[in-house]
């Protein structure tokens, strides 16, 4: 039990797939404007990335291993990913409409991800059992969601502060992960206690 | 047929102008040659699945093409994985899980959406030219800012006079953020606006 909540903790806070891994920086950039999408949107990602996690580890670990086929991971991770947002995408259409209202917009985007390949790269490399990998996936997806409300947070005030015409966009978004990677550095010191 | 490799060099920027594969930029930028490697990498898989892509383009059917492009990128990455770690696996420990995750840099499947798929071969393969250089630059440009002031090093060979004392912000991801917005916020300057 004590391995899954360090694990829970550590995907968060301490190696956060944005901050500490940059996985995931387009979705990041794109759609942190306004706490409403980026909400539909890191909704979106925890979703597909326990998903993603569990069936990615039951294929690599019964069919890949089995066969001797390791060298085939990324082609078949990325192919797993891609039917997985389709199958989502068509699930949820079907059978909660204001599921599909909130998140269908986001759910495409999913695919060219880094995060969610990511993930399942990190838990074979981790080595990780299938309750640590799907934990992974999941704590890995509040992590990114965590991430994204707060810089949305962020840049809802950024709209009345007065930025130098330079820095607009793009550029002082970065600046400002930055310092939210400066501060999240200090998360560290929660696991070596 | 000149402008089409220009382009991707300044103008039109896969990643100071168009924010695309940023995530690597940022990733492998800490030392010079895990940049110079990961530029080859992706300047390979960018060349030869444009080649591929333009060569099939009037056979695929539209519904499926882009899990058809993402199989040609994948299998591309995965020619590029094996060679690192065949040839130079100090330099593929150090790129990690970076090498595979071309497969989904943006930049990759941006151009083969945007422009492979509806451009004869010879067009199709100046442009994934100019786009791969023009995003490896950056990569080494970013790469010896962080190095120089991280580690007071170039290509892991001492520069810096021996009283210089590290930043090693410039190499935690908080220094790769930052000095990447201010690449962009300089791009800003000296071109027209992007948002």
């Amino acid at each position: 039990m004590s391995s899954l909540f360090a694990i829970f903790i550590s995907a968060i806070l301490i190696n956060n797939f944005v901050l500490y891994y940059f996985l995931g920086i387009c979705p990041f950039l794109g759609v942190s404007a306004k706490a409403e999408s980026a909400f539909g949107m890191g909704v979106a990602v925890i979703f597909v990335m326990t998903i993603a996690n569990t069936v990615s580890w039951l294929i690599y670990e019964f069919i890949l291993i089995k066969f001797g086929l390791e060298f085939l991971q990324y082609l078949v991770f990325i192919l797993v990913i891609a039917a997985l947002v389709q199958i989502v995408e068509m699930f949820i259409r079907k059978f909660s409409p204001p599921l599909y209202k909130a998140l269908g917009i986001f759910l495409p985007l999913i695919t060219t991800n880094c995060a969610i390949l990511g993930a399942a790269l990190f838990m074979i490399s981790k080595k990780y059992n299938f309750l640590e990998s799907v934990f992974y996936g999941f704590a890995g997806g509040v992590g990114f969601t965590l991430v994204i409300l707060i810089m949305a947070g962020i840049r809802e005030e950024l709209e009345y502060s007065d930025v130098p015409v330079v820095f607009k966009g793009a550029a002082i978004t970065l600046v400002i992960t930055g310092i939210l990677a400066l501060i999240f550095m200090g998360f560290g010191g929660l696991m070596s206690a | 047929m000149k402008k089409y490799f220009i382009r991707g060099l300044w103008h039109d920027h896969p990643a100071l102008r168009q924010l695309l594969g940023m995530c690597s930029i940022l990733a492998v930028t800490t030392y010079v040659i895990n940049a110079v490697f990961m530029g080859l990498g992706v300047i390979f898989v960018l060349v030869g699945s444009a080649f591929f892509v333009s060569l099939i383009r009037k056979i695929v059917p539209d519904e499926i093409r882009i899990v058809v492009f993402t199989v040609i990128i994948a299998t591309f990455v995965t020619i590029v994985d094996l060679i690192l770690k065949a040839f130079f696996p100090g330099i593929s420990d150090a790129l990690g899980p970076y090498v595979p995750l071309i497969i989904v840099n943006c930049i990759i499947l941006g151009r083969c959406e945007a422009f492979a798929c509806k451009n004869p071969i010879r067009a199709s393969l100046l442009d994934a030219l100019g786009m791969g250089l023009g995003y490896t630059w950056l990569l080494i440009v970013l790469a010896a800012v962080r190095e120089l002031l991280g580690y007071g090093t170039l290509f892991k060979k001492p520069i810096m006079p021996s009283t210089y004392n590290p930043l090693s912000i410039m190499v935690a991801s908080a220094g790769a953020f930052i000095t990447l917005g201010f690449f962009i916020a300089i791009m800003n300057k000296l071109g027209k606006k992007v948002t």
